[in-house]
Formats: C-alpha cells, sequence, structure tokens
C-alpha cells in the first residue's frame, strides 16, 4: 500500500473566492458604509489602497436551535479539583453562565466574536466606490486593473545572464563568423592527417610523395593554427541573449490641482460629494501616469495652497473670490509645473456663488492663460441634496465658464447633488483615453 | 542506522521515507487498519480555506464560508492563532492536509498523527462505518459543489442562498441518531390495519373500552396523509427527529431543486456526525499513535535527539490541560482527555489493580493493550468510552470533580469528588457531557395537518428544566417558515408530561412566544 504525495501548493489559490464574493455581496450594505467611512476619513491616495476595513456584526450571524445555557438544572466536570469536597457550595460569579465549560453566548457581554477586521482588496474597494457613481464598465475595468510593467521579449542583446543565452542564435552567428573567416572544419584537419599518416608510415617514398608529404604538414600546420585563431565559438562576438523590456507603461507625470470653495456655504455633504469627485480624477490619473502629484488649493476670498489634512477639514469665514484660486494656480504652475514636462489636471468645485465684480476675471484668466496650459478642467458645482436640479437658477459663475470656455475641448462643468452626477464630468477624458 | 533526517528541512523524498518507517510500526506493531493515504502539502493559505469550508476539499459555495475564512484569515495574521499542523477527511482514500512550512519533525509527527492515527478510526469505528461512506463522500461533494453552482446559474444565488440560509440553521436537527427500519409499503400498511381491528373486533370487550380512556391519537388511518406527490396517500412517520429530511420530504411548498439542496445539507450534517460523537476518541486515538510511533522511531535509532526534543515540546503543548481555576481554561482538552484515557487502558492491561478490574471490568484478562485499544477506538464513541474505561486512577490525577447548578441558585454545589463514593457519579456526569443527545437539544416533528391548515407542529422535550435559547430560536423559527410557509408550531414538552409554552410563526406575520 504505497502512499500518495501530492504538492497541493501548486493547485490553484484562492478557493474562497466565490465565497468571500457572496460574504461581501450580502454584507453590501455594512461594507458598504465602511467603505464610504473610509473614502471620508482617508487620504485620497490612501482610500484607492483598499486597507482593512472592519465591517461589523450586521446580520453576518448564523443562528441555530441551541439550549439556553442559563436555563435548566446543569451537571458537569471539572479538573483540577484542590480543596473542595462533596456538597460544598460556590458561589457563581457575576456575569458567568455556570462556572464550567464555555461556549458561544456564555456571557452576552463577552468578545463580540462577529466583529472583526475585514480586509477589502483594490478591486472589491474599487466596485463598491464605483457603485455609487455608475461609470460605464469600460470605465470601470479600464480604472481598477493594474498596469504592471510586464516583461516583453524585445529581440537579442550581446550582454546578458547565461539562462537566457539563445543557443540558436548563438550558434548562427558562430556558423557565420567560421564561414566568413575559412576556419577549417574537424574533418578537413582528419583527412589530411590520416594521408600525412598514410605518406609518413611508407618505407619506400617516392620524391613526389615526399614532396606531397611536406605540403601536407605545412597546410596542416596552417589549419591547425587558424582553428586556435578561429575558435569555434568567440565569446566576445557570437552569444546572443533574449532581452526583455519592461513594456513601457505611459511614463509622464502628471499634477493635479484641486481647487475648493471653503467658505461657510460648503457643508459636509458638499465636501464629500468634491472628494469623490477629486477621488475619481485622482484614480484615472494613477491609472495613466505613474507619477501623480496633488495639489490642494483652497479659497474663499484669497487662496492658499495647504495639505490635504486641511484642505478637507473645516471652513472659513469670508467671500467667495475664484479668480484668487485660478491665479494662484496659474503660479504655482509656473513656478513648480513647466507645463512642457508636466501634464497638468485641475479639478475645481464649488458652490457656484461668486463675486459679481470677479465675473469677469475668472472668464479671462480661465480663456488666456489656464485652460492653454492645461491638459483637462474639470468644473463640479456641488448642491444640496435637495436642491431640484431643474427648476435650479445658473449661476454666476456657471454663465461666466459657459460663455467664456463652454466649448473648449479641454473643458468639462457638470452640476451634482448626488454622487451619481458626478462621472459626466469626466466624460470625455475618460472617453479619449479608456481604451 | 543512519537517521531519518536531520535539521528542519524536509522534501518529498523524506516525505517519503518517513512514511516508509512509520508504516511497519503502525501496521505490525500497533496492527493499524487504514485507507490507503494520499498526503497533500499546502500553503497556510490553501489550509485557511480547507477550514473555512468545513474541513472539505470541494465545498459548496456559501457566504458563511468567506466568513468563517475572513475571520480566521484575520486572527492568523494578527498572530492570534496557529493554524492546525494538519487536517484529515474521512474519505477513501485518506486525505491529509500538512502545512508546507512545517519542519520536518512536525511532519512526521502529523503524518503518524493523521495519516495513521485519525485514519485507523475513520475506518474501523462503527459509527463512521454506520453512517458514512468514505468512498463515496468527495464524489458527492463534488455532485454537491456542482448542483449548487448550477442552481445559482438557474435560480440566481439569493434564491439558493435563501434555501441554504435556512436549511444551515437546521443543520443540527438534520441528521439521524438512531437507524429505523424501512418503511412498509402502503398494501402492507393497510393490511396490517385491517388485521388489527380484525383482532381487535375479535377480542372486542365493552367493559374495556368504556372504562379505559381513550387514546387522543385519531384512527390509524388517519396518519395517512397525503404527501406532495399528490397520487398516492403515504404515511408521515411521525414522530420525526429529523427536520431537515421531513421538509424535503413533506414541505408543501418547496420545488424539487428546492428539496435536493436540503438533502445535500443534511448528508453533510450526517456525515459530520459521528465526528461530533467522538471528539474525545478520535483525537485520542491519533495523539496516542503518534505518541507510540515517535518514540518507537526514537528506539529504533531513526531519530536524533534534536527531533525528539521538538517532539516533546509540540507533544506537551497538545496535551495541556489548564486546570478550572486557570484563566487559560475553556473546557476539557479531548487531546489530553483521550490520550490519557488510551495511555491508561495500556497500564490496565499491563498492570491492572483490584481497584481497576473493580471499576473498569471490560478490560478483565485482557492483557494484550494493543488489541483491547483497538477494540475500544471501534466498539465505542465519546460517552459510551468514558462510561467503560475511565479509571478511578485516572479521575484523581486528573482530580476530576462533578457540580451541579440548579437554575435560580446563585451557587453551585460540589456534588462528588476523585474519591471511592464518587468515582461512579464523576464518570457518568462527566460521559453525559459528551452525549450528542443530551447536550442537543431534542426537537422532534410531531404533526403537519396536510389535509387542514397545514400547520407544522414541531415539539421541544425539556430535560432537566432545559430551554432553547429565545433569540436564536425565533430567528430559526423564520427560515423555517421559508421552508414550510404555513404555520408553524414549537411547543415545550415538560418533565411532568405537560405542553405549553413556545413559539408560533406563519410566514406573515413573524414569529411569536407563546
Amino acid at each position: 500500500m504505497r502512499d500518495l504525495i501530492v504538492d497541493g501548493r501548486e493547485s490553484p489559490h484562492g478557493k474562497n473566492l466565490g465565497n468571500r464574493q457572496r460574504f461581501i455581496r450580502r454584507h453590501r450594505k455594512d461594507v458598504k458604509k465602511s467603505v464610504d467611512e473610509a473614502i471620508r476619513s482617508r487620504t485620497l491616495k490612501e482610500a484607492s489602497d483598499g486597507k482593512s476595513i472592519s465591517v461589523p456584526i450586521g446580520n453576518t450571524e448564523e443562528p441555530t436551535f441551541h439550549n439556553d445555557r442559563k436555563k435548566g438544572n446543569r451537571h458537569f466536570v471539572l479538573p483540577g479539583n484542590k480543596t473542595y469536597s462533596s456538597g460544598d457550595k460556590i458561589p457563581i460569579p457575576d456575569g458567568e453562565g455556570g462556572g464550567g465549560g464555555r461556549g458561544k453566548g456564555a456571557s452576552p457581554d463577552g468578545e463580540g466574536e462577529d466583529d472583526f477586521k475585514f480586509v477589502l482588496t483594490r478591486d472589491e474597494f474599487l466596485s463598491i466606490f464605483f457603485q455609487d457613481l455608475e461609470l460605464p464598465d469600460l470605465v470601470k475595468t479600464s480604472l481598477s486593473s493594474v498596469l504592471l510593467g510586464a516583461p516583453r521579449r524585445a529581440g537579442t542583446s550581446r550582454s546578458g545572464t547565461p539562462s537566457n543565452l539563445d543557443i540558436a542564435r548563438t550558434m548562427r552567428m558562430s556558423i557565420g563568423r567560421r564561414i566568413a573567416l575559412h576556419r577549417p572544419t574537424d574533418d578537413e584537419i582528419f583527412l589530411l592527417e590520416e594521408r600525412e599518416h598514410e605518406l609518413a608510415s611508407l618505407e619506400i617514398i617516392l620524391e613526389e610523395e615526399l614532396v606531397e608529404l611536406a605540403t601536407v604538414r605545412d597546410l596542416l600546420d596552417l589549419l591547425r593554427r587558424r582553428q586556435i585563431v578561429v575558435p569555434y565559438i568567440d565569446p566576445s562576438i557570437d552569444p546572443r541573449y533574449k532581452r526583455f523590456e519592461l513594456r513601457p507603461a505611459p511614463a509622464t507625470r502628471a499634477v493635479m490641482f484641486c481647487l475648493m470653495d471653503v467658505s461657510a456655504s460648503m457643508s459636509e455633504h458638499l465636501k464629500d460629494l468634491s472628494k469623490r469627485f477629486f477621488m475619481l480624477l485622482h484614480l484615472f490619473l494613477t491609472r495613466h501616469y505613474q507619477d501623480v502629484d496633488v495639489v490642494f488649493i483652497r479659497h474663499t476670498s484669497t487662496a492658499k495652497e495647504v495639505d490635504e489634512e486641511t484642505f478637507f477639514r473645516g471652513t472659513e469665514t469670508g467671500g467667495t473670490v475664484i479668480s484668487s484660486a485660478l491665479n494662484e494656480t496659474v503660479r504655482i504652475i509656473k513656478e513648480r509645473y513647466n507645463s512642457s514636462d508636466w501634464n497638468i489636471y485641475i479639478a475645481q468645485s464649488t458652490d457656484g456663488d461668486n463675486i459679481p465684480d470677479d465675473n469677469e476675471q475668472c472668464a479671462q484668466v480661465m480663456s488666456e492663460v489656464l485652460l492653454p496650459m492645461v491638459q483637462y478642467f474639470a468644473y463640479l458645482e456641488v448642491v444640496e441634496e435637495q436642491t431640484s436640479m431643474i427648476s435650479r437658477q445658473k449661476t454666476s459663475l456657471w454663465t461666466t465658464y459657459e460663455q467664456a470656455v463652454g466649448n473648449k475641448k479641454n473643458f468639462a462643468m457638470k452640476v451634482a447633488n448626488m454622487a451619481t452626477q458626478i462621472y459626466p464630468v469626466f466624460r470625455e477624458l475618460f472617453a479619449k483615453r479608456a481604451h | 542506522m543512519a537517521f531519518l533526517y536531520e535539521g528542519a528541512a524536509w522534501d518529498a523524498d523524506l516525505l517519503r521515507r518517513v512514511y516508509d518507517a512509520i508504516e511497519p510500526i503502525a501496521r505490525d506493531e500497533l496492527g493499524l487498519d487504514v485507507y490507503p493515504n494520499q498526503r497533500q502539502v499546502v500553503s497556510s493559505e490553501q489550509m485557511l480555506d480547507a477550514y473555512a469550508s468545513v474541513g472539505m476539499p470541494s465545498m459548496y459555495k456559501h457566504w458563511s464560508f468567506g466568513k468563517k475564512f475572513a475571520r480566521e484569515d484575520a486572527l492568523y495574521r494578527r498572530g492570534m492563532r496557529e493554524l492546525a499542523y494538519e487536517l484529515v477527511i474521512n474519505s477513501n482514500p485518506c486525505i491529509s492536509f500538512y502545512l508546507e512550512d512545517s519542519t520536518a519533525t512536525m511532519q512526521t509527527l502529523t503524518t503518524a498523527h493523521a495519516a495513521f492515527g485519525h485514519n485507523h478510526f475513520f475506518k474501523n469505528n462503527y459509527l463512521f462505518k454506520e453512517w458514512t461512506d468514505a468512498g463515496s463522500v468527495l464524489d458527492y461533494l463534488q455532485f454537491a459543489q456542482g448542483y449548487v453552482a448550477k442552481c445559482e446559474d438557474r435560480y440566481g444565488i439569493e434564491a439558493v442562498e435563501h434555501i441554504l440560509d435556512a436549511a444551515h440553521a437546521l443543520m443540527p436537527q438534520g441528521v439521524f441518531r438512531a437507524k429505523r427500519s424501512p418503511p412498509l409499503s402502503y398494501s402492507k400498511q393497510i393490511e396490517r390495519a385491517k388485521a388489527r381491528r380484525h383482532y381487535e373486533a375479535e377480542r372486542f370487550n365493552e367493559l374495556w373500552y368504556r372504562t379505559v380512556p381513550q387514546s387522543p391519537v385519531g384512527d390509524d388511518e388517519e396518519e395517512y396523509t397525503s404527501l406532495s406527490d399528490g397520487k398516492r396517500p403515504m404515511p408521515l412517520r411521525l414522530p420525526e427527529e429529523n427536520i431537515l429530511y421531513f421538509l424535503e420530504k413533506n414541505s408543501p411548498s418547496l420545488d424539487g431543486w428546492q428539496r435536493e439542496l436540503l438533502r445535500i445539507v443534511r448528508s453533510i450534517a450526517q456525515y459530520f456526525h459521528p465526528q461530533r460523537q467522538t471528539k474525545v476518541m478520535n483525537e485520542g486515538c491519533a495523539t496516542f499513535v503518534h505518541h507510540y510511533i515517535m518514540n518507537r522511531l526514537w528506539e529504533k535509532g531513526l531519530l536524533p535527539e534534536s527531533a525528539m526534543l521538538e517532539f516533546a515540546d509540540m507533544h506537551s503543548m497538545v496535551i495541556t490541560q489548564p486546570e478550572f481555576d486557570d484563566p487559560r481554561f475553556t473546557g476539557f482538552n479531548p487531546y489530553k482527555l483521550g490520550f490519557e484515557m488510551m495511555c491508561d487502558i495500556r497500564r490496565m492491561c499491563e498492570n491492572p489493580t483490584e481497584e481497576d478490574l473493580h471499576y473498569v471490568p471490560s478490560l478483565v484478562g485482557k492483557t494484550d493493550w494493543r488489541a483491547a485499544l483497538r477494540e475500544a477506538w471501534a466498539e465505542h464513541r465519546d460517552e459510551s468510552f468514558i462510561l467503560q474505561y475511565l479509571s478511578p486512577k485516572l479521575m484523581r490525577d486528573m482530580r476530576l470533580f462533578s457540580l451541579s447548578r440548579v437554575e435560580g441558585e446563585r451557587h453551585v454545589t460540589v456534588e462528588h469528588i476523585h474519591d471511592p463514593h464518587g468515582y461512579r457519579h464523576v464518570r457518568r456526569t462527566l460521559a453525559g457531557m459528551y452525549d450528542a443527545g443530551r447536550s442537543d437539544p431534542d426537537i422532534q416533528v410531531v404533526g403537519a395537518d396536510l389535509r387542514g391548515d397545514r400547520t407544522l407542529k414541531l415539539r421541544y422535550h425539556v430535560v432537566d428544566g432545559s430551554r432553547l435559547a429565545d433569540d436564536d430560536a425565533k430567528k430559526v423559527m423564520q427560515y423555517l417558515t421559508r421552508l414550510w410557509r404555513y404555520p408553524i408550531l414549537l411547543e415545550y414538552a415538560h418533565e411532568d408530561g405537560k405542553v405549553r409554552d413556545g413559539f408560533s410563526a406563519t410566514p406573515d406575520s413573524g414569529v411569536k412566544r407563546i
């Protein structure tokens, strides 16, 4: 009876994936809540990594009929008696089921075994994030797939590791060189050697044979020397190695400007919408560019570059002067992001209120300075959820943009009161790039 | 003779040599009889996966396995739990999994433990022989997996989950605990009813008829309620303890595929039922076997000292039994209890004392401890094993004492301890703790008014004042209505013979306490 050893490590992994997907689907609501929480509380970069997500108890329990441990009389045995003898009474400590044994549900306030950390993968995280945004499928796949610089055959090279030696190519080089340099073959030499041997072993030798012997010996000498000089494989000339290249990923740099109005009228809801808007652009950019810089500019009547933490938190009082943010952007671009090296994307999010005097300046900066410099300018006007999208009046900024740059190819604008409405701002951007 | 190995590294060749060294010891010295072995080396992720799917290699898909995986995975990653070194399946060939990052000593130990210890137990214990079919279980699981997947394709994941969730909740009530005779054919039953009536008519005694109260159960024919196939009335075999079976056969509102899903779930429950009843014996057997084999390998000079030290360390970890007042105490360690009892059987065969003969009469006159152990492994489950073989010496060594708790009292009473007055009582109480029939709630189907309003009647038998845990019971009742879709009544049958309290559920209005 011979036993069989199977190396199971080779068999497909992730057999549990189907169960996992079912689990996530079933507890979508809980998982989603955690994802939303993560989107709110994490930075743009962190949020798309898909880190540990804690899924609370919810309805993940699996009930069965079982006896209530607190009811009824129980008899049990314990090990390790030290001082007790028959008839002793032991008081029951508070909150314990019965002194002995244990079991799930022995104490209602014991460790909540159903609350556990659940780690979402990047894909799972994104799919839940996308769910709100109603992205077209093509865009979803192009955003969630990770581009890896996969090595790809790219001809041969003259240097490399022995394991990459391309034997066929090396031998072809060798044969060509040997033919070109007239390297004598072993057969030729062998024939001559035989002739030499034959002649040399003659007891009576004729003169012409003597001459022939001398010629043969000379020739043999020459050929042997040539064989040494022209090696069979010349390590410095013949070897060819398979060359691999990392498939060139779109390898340029991009900078993304997030412009947000932080005047008091921007509520949490509006900021949340804005964050999702920025996140989507960030995802798009990380998909297409190796390095993505993010610049956060917040403004009231003056604009300031801040870090992400400050960007999403807190409001300030003051009027709203949009052009201040635009001018600040221009300044930073000129200072740090020379537009020939950088792809510049700008995402702006406001509630649309602007000081009337400022509109003209906005239009001018946008059409003459900013838009010619950037790849894409996405403007999102966020409004409260209960705002009617139909009867709403156009804001002054909206009108300004519409008139000044509304027809420009690299400009898009949209009003959104819910996350589902964010995507259309990017429609053109994704349509162009998704393939 | 050279050592089998030195150091921690191992390869496939070593695994084979180890097996070849172990096999003669297991077969010729211990007399083990095992299924052919198939050993698989797996990664930790695959081991976790196997855990999560109740240890089966090709389980159907369900979210609860995903949840188990996520939890085990989280615990493992945080270092709160160690993975099992091995996992073994009751199948023919016997499949066992081993972790790839175990040391050579661990591989040797687990091979002895799983491929021989558990394997022998699965092949020879009467419960496994009677209730499981090791030869076909893998094929059946394959079928089940395919069937569930097909249903998901056809009816949608939600619809399948709808049934599976409910079936999983009833899994503990989805097993037969005793074999019954096959059902009589319809004609035979009519014949028998006629014969009885004839007999009653012959023996009719008016006095008897008038003085003795009638049983409330109606006429024999009344039981022959019609079944779902509609054509031929079949008797409902009541009472029925296997609720899933009953629903599968008699639920008025399930489609064919839904019945098949119930059947799959209860088949799997039935397959695992013997394991639940033999935890102590199964682990004890495997632990005893690995302990014996490792020591024999050492005596034969096949293991270096370092390996023996590593083994001793691991073995003592496996059989750690914290005492009841230790914060680590979580109940009896089945490895420890089983192992000690089996070592004790060996002792009682080799050097029996007067006391042993008195308390463990089944070992009287048996001097071949190997045969005695094999017999115990084959013929017992945990409850009967403890009842038969737990010796006073071991009770003293483990300092066992029995306690009782009366509902409502604020204290527990020490009933007996490890002294001559208490041995039998302690032993009986401990055995009772391993009686699956007592720890599982006893719920039976007692009626289904198929011709009337189709109320399904369940009866819960109160034992020693026990009651069901309310919250969960309500949830399971809710699940039950999914499978029955008509009113359901669960009543408590109290020890005084009266039926009162319980739960009632209807598909529309939810579950109520009554």
